[in-house]
């Protein structure tokens, strides 16, 4: 099934949706503002009615997995349940209704909220203050760089690298670059851990930080941490901790406690907040104290019961986004540790990791497992066996699953394990999904050794099959050297009409 | 406790299967001496407990009717379609993840080629990603864009860009050496001209004037626009600009204390691979059927690492769908009408507002869409007088630009009636 | 030097004269899948020893391309621009990037065939 793009089912004659009249004398624009300042050409909005919108997006939302129907095994993203009553709670007109410009004597549930969670977030991971600005995980990441850079030069040091171990995720070294630093790669162990011997000879008084996940991208977590910290500190540099597998850990134990100076977190993971097919989420970042005083302006304060927002805070690294964050997903975070308490947050941990493991032992038998268990909340097995001896990559593998109603887990990361395949189950699929998708895998595998072909070919129950994008980006590239006017980056009216 | 789905049966269960005694047994690696007691948080509550808790703060706020919002300054208030919300709170929209397995998020996708394409259409531009956290990042992107493409480290600010944004800028170019300066020419080591149309006051620059003395430098040409306004102004493709930012908060999304809003970005053909973040296009698959997948990975953050433009890995996905959807329900008439009521409503009230004595029209020689600003006696009292009646009213500009003592940027949009402006004013009598 | 020469970076190197033909070998372009797109270098650019020159893109990867030796650029071979599959279907051959003029000696510590077939062996493990 496909679906026809807006812009395809636009026609010419739809009347336009009704709308207040200006009700006042007074000029048009075209009387008041000189010609070349209004627009010559009308934008090439589609014209549809209500009823053709509504069925459009109703048709488009069928051809959508989501974590409301299906089980998204994906490692490192925890795609736990999306509590409904989250939904409930940021659409209160007394939140939705907030202008970010309204006297601070009109907000002060909403800065409780703020600061509530702020309490919220540095009991559980460990840390003094946590600053809700950062819009995404990246952005709370380079957050937290710059943080750490304004400390250094505030001591008078300038220092140059990050280290980022060879299996962390992209956005490390990204976020490391765009805070002005070198990049240098630490080696892992041959258990999966990072090599203590290669950290302490890239460690060097150039070294501003160790960005870190623990559990790492593996699964595994790391068992010399209290030796790595001290070997960081002791250079004069500071631990950085990545936030994206802190399912593993909550009530377990703390980054804070295991000497990371600045902690990452994302709500749209560890704390529900819905992945909205890319967006909006939320990173914030926990610091220790010598830190606080970076911290992004405005904090949001407390004092004798009144809330306020903090502007006077002259070592600050500034403002990472305009006003105070998404303040709705902080709502649904809130919302969500509210309701699941210390104890909830706790089991949900020790389930995350429970499930973790009997996933793993149910696949162990069809699937590599690189590294020794137990696991933590995730854990990475290799297709390598079954793409050297018959052909079928990781990547035929997450498509054939997708063909059996269950999404993908995470392939091709980490770089280290060559066809991985990352899975996270979190503590919100049941058993019997456990044992399902196990099934599913078990299946797959001895396909793949009987008629891999047929694994090449799959998806075939879904609205598009494998989708051409070596074809695609040759399209594009031709369009961007102006040797066509096919844009394939976005519709355009195959004959230029007047709307 | 809420949301949890194993018994204690299931647990013992998993445990044997294992080959484990307990859930120690797999915790083994973590050292003894970090092992928690339990978390320092209260115990969970039943979800009847939880909303009242919630309720009572979101009670301590209080909400000024839209109809009496009179303060604008990058957040406003707008008719919003009961479409918006019906289409965003699809779970196979808000649940789903990213679109990275292209198969199966054929609606995410193709939604978003739509966004994209509206943005395009807007800004008059040739290819738009698929949208940015807000108005303020996307400015700065703009900027680091810029920084890659002309190999020259500064930034010219000209006007009254939103300072919000400014700091943004300020704060992200820092780490890359990037330079901001406000005010001046531009000139060899300028990588871009930024500009916002209509600015921070709502008053109209001379976009193209702005656009032409930055090319002549060999600089480029960024336009920070108010979507809305692009149905009746001449947007940033016309005169010739580079790169078009801007907030899209006010297509379809609620002011909601300053987020989740949505930044957009949109270029011309030689600039789209410095583009920061996701990009749809359409593909085939092997039976001919068209379909969209993420395209042009490898500028990402994942793929380059470092060496990418940005580290942005995201995009603000679910406001896109309501800008998209609101955009769509609206059309290009509905644009218009909506843009040109907020147009004459505040010209309306700018010559009642200019009537009262002591007040005056600042910089009354500039022209303006549907926001300006009101050079008044007593500012500060006067936001606290239309507070005491329930109005939402002016802005006070002096807290970020000394020179505007004084000076109160009002706005206008369709949600104002005839009759809140008759109360707006009788309030300031 | 007629026969090819290699790095640990999988560029392969052709000498005639003062002129040294670059490109990328089949391994590398095997590794990288279908190739989308390349970033080259202006002619005229002095270039150093293992200096990066440019990017070569496929769908899901991105490569930086250093050069084996010092030079200037003397040609860059255009018909990259609209035919980046030349990499993947004639590597050594069609999909040639770059002439230079040598500046100096070459490096000692290029690859010869048997070398580099180990680099490749132990890379596939």
């Amino acid at each position: 099934m496909t679906e026809p793009l807006s812009f395809e089912l636009s026609r010419p004659a739809v009347d336009p949706p009704r709308l207040p009249e200006a009700d006042v004398s007074g000029p048009a624009p075209s009387e008041l503002l000189p010609k070349e300042a209004l627009r010559a050409r009308p934008p090439g909005l589609p014209r549809l009615s209500e009823p053709e919108i509504m069925r459009h997006y109703s048709r488009l939302a069928s051809m959508n997995y989501s974590i409301s129907e299906n089980f998204y095994p994906l490692g490192s993203c925890t795609m736990k349940y999306n509590p409904v009553v989250n939904e409930t709670a940021a659409s209160l007109p007394g939140f939705a209704g907030l202008h970010p410009y309204q006297d601070e004597d009109t907000v002060q549930g909403a800065l409780e909220l703020m600061w509530r969670l702020e309490r919220a977030l540095c009991a559980i991971v460990g840390v003094e203050r946590v600053t809700l600005q950062p819009a995404a995980g990246a952005h709370g990441e380079w957050t937290a760089l710059r943080m750490i850079r304004a400390y250094q030069h505030s001591k008078g040091e300038a220092r140059t690298e990050v280290l980022v171990p060879d299996s962390a995720h992209g956005t490390n070294p990204a976020s490391a670059a765009l805070s002005g630093f070198q990049v240098v790669e630490v080696k892992s162990g041959g258990d999966g851990r990072i090599s203590l011997a290669d950290l302490e000879s890239k460690l060097s008084q150039r070294t501003s930080a160790l960005m870190l996940t623990n559990p790492n991208t593996l699964g595994l977590f790391e068992r010399e941490i209290l030796d790595i910290a001290e070997l960081v500190h002791s250079t004069g540099a500071m631990l950085y901790y990545d936030g994206a597998n802190l399912n593993a850990f909550m009530g377990i134990c703390r980054p804070g406690d295991m000497g990371f100076d600045a902690v990452h977190m994302n709500l749209h993971k560890t704390f529900t907040t819905p992945h909205g097919g890319g967006g909006p989420g939320a990173g914030p970042v926990g610091v220790k104290a010598e830190l606080v005083p970076f911290l992004p302006m405005p904090t949001v304060e407390r004092t004798n019961g009144h809330l306020m927002l903090d502007f006077k805070r002259p070592q600050s690294i500034g403002r990472v986004r305009s006003f105070y964050g998404n303040f709705g997903m902080l709502v649904r975070a809130y919302t969500y540790i509210l309701a699941m308490g210390g104890d909830g947050l706790s089991q949900a941990s020790q389930d995350a990791v429970l499930s973790a493991n009997y996933l793993r032992k149910l696949v162990e038998g069809d699937l590599e497992m690189p590294h020794e268990g137990p696991c933590m909340h995730e854990f990475v097995a290799s297709a390598s066996h079954l793409s050297h001896e018959n052909g079928v990559r990781a990547l035929d593998i997450a498509k054939a699953l997708l063909d059996r109603d269950f999404y993908a887990p995470t392939v091709y990361f980490p770089l280290v394990v060559p066809e991985a395949i990352m899975v996270e189950p979190t503590e919100t699929e049941s058993k019997a999904t456990l044992e399902a998708f196990a099934r599913a895998v078990k299946e797959i595998v001895a396909l793949a050794k009987t008629n891999p072909q047929a694994l090449h070919d799959e998806p075939k129950n879904l609205p598009v099959g494998r989708l051409d994008e070596v074809a695609a980006a040759r399209r594009i590239n031709t369009y961007l050297q102006g040797l066509s006017e096919d844009p394939v980056l976005r519709w355009k009216a195959p004959v230029q009409s007047p709307c | 406790m809420p949301y949890l789905v194993h018994s204690p049966e299931d647990r013992a269960a998993m445990l044997e299967t294992i080959g484990v005694k307990s859930m120690n047994d797999l915790l083994v690696d973590i050292p003894q001496s970090l092992r928690l007691e339990s978390l320092q948080l209260p115990d969970g509550l039943s979800e009847f407990e939880t909303m009242a808790q919630v309720s009572a703060l979101a009670g301590r706020n209080h909400v000024y009717p839209d109809r009496l919002t009179f303060r604008g300054g990058g957040v406003y208030r707008r008719f919003i379609p009961a479409a918006v919300a019906a289409v965003t709170s699809k779970p196979e929209f808000y649940t789903a993840y990213t679109p990275y397995q292209a198969e199966a998020s054929q609606g995410t996708l193709q939604a978003i080629y739509e966004f994209q394409t509206l943005i395009a259409e807007l800004t008059a531009l040739d290819v738009s990603n698929a949208s940015l956290y807000d108005g303020a990042t996307a400015v700065a992107e703009a900027a680091m864009m810029a920084f890659v493409h002309t190999g020259r480290n500064e930034v010219l600010v000209s006007g009254y860009v939103h300072p919000e944004y400014v700091q943004v800028l300020r704060a992200f170019g820092e780490g890359r050496g990037i330079k901001v300066r406000k005010g001046g020419e531009p000139n060899q080591k300028t990588a871009a001209v930024i500009f916002q149309q209509p600015d921070f006051l709502g008053l109209l620059v001379d976009a193209p004037g702005l656009t032409a003395a930055a090319h002549d430098a060999g600089a480029l040409a960024i336009a920070c626009v108010d979507p809305i306004s692009l149905a009746i102004l001449a947007p940033p493709g016309e005169y010739g600009a580079d790169i078009a930012v801007g907030e899209g908060q006010q297509l379809g999304l609620e002011p909601s204390y300053g987020g989740p809003h949505v930044g957009f970005i949109a270029c011309r053909r030689e600039l789209v691979r410095k583009l920061p973040g996701r990009i749809v296009g359409e593909a085939h698959d092997a039976s001919g059927r068209r379909g969209f997948a993420l395209v042009l990975a490898a500028r990402e953050q994942h793929i380059r690492r470092e060496k990418a433009t940005s580290n942005i890995c995201t995009n603000h996905s679910l406001c896109a769908l309501a800008a998209s959807v609101y955009l769509t329900y609206m059309g290009p008439y509905g644009l218009r009408q909506v843009a040109e009521v907020g147009f004459r409503r505040a010209h309306a009230l700018a010559e009642r507002l200019a009537a009262l004595p002591g007040w005056e029209m600042a910089f009354p020689e500039r022209q303006f869409v549907n926001e300006f600003p009101m050079r008044v006696p007593k500012a500060p009292t006067v936001v606290k007088k239309l507070a005491r009646k329930g109005i939402l009213g002016g802005l006070d500009v002096y807290r970020w630009f000394r020179e505007l003592k004084g000076v109160l940027t009002f706005t206008c949009t369709e949600v104002n009636d005839a009759r809140a402006l008759d109360e707006l004013v009788a309030a300031l009598k | 030097m007629a026969d090819r020469r290699y790095t640990k970076t999988h560029e392969w190197i052709t000498v005639d004269g003062k002129t040294a033909t670059i490109g990328i070998t089949d391994f590398a372009q095997s590794q990288l899948g279908d190739v989308v797109f390349l970033e080259l270098p202006t002619i005229g650019r002095k270039i150093g020893a293992r200096e990066g020159f440019g990017v070569v893109e496929s769908v899901k990867a991105a490569s930086d391309l250093y050069s084996p030796v010092a030079g200037r650029i003397t040609e860059v071979n255009e018909k990259l621009s609209s035919k980046p599959e030349l990499i993947n279907s004639d590597p050594y051959g069609e999909g040639w990037i770059l002439k230079l003029e040598l500046a100096g000696d070459l490096p000692t510590d290029l690859l010869d065939e048997g070398e580099y077939k180990k680099v490749t062996e132990a890379s596939a493990q």
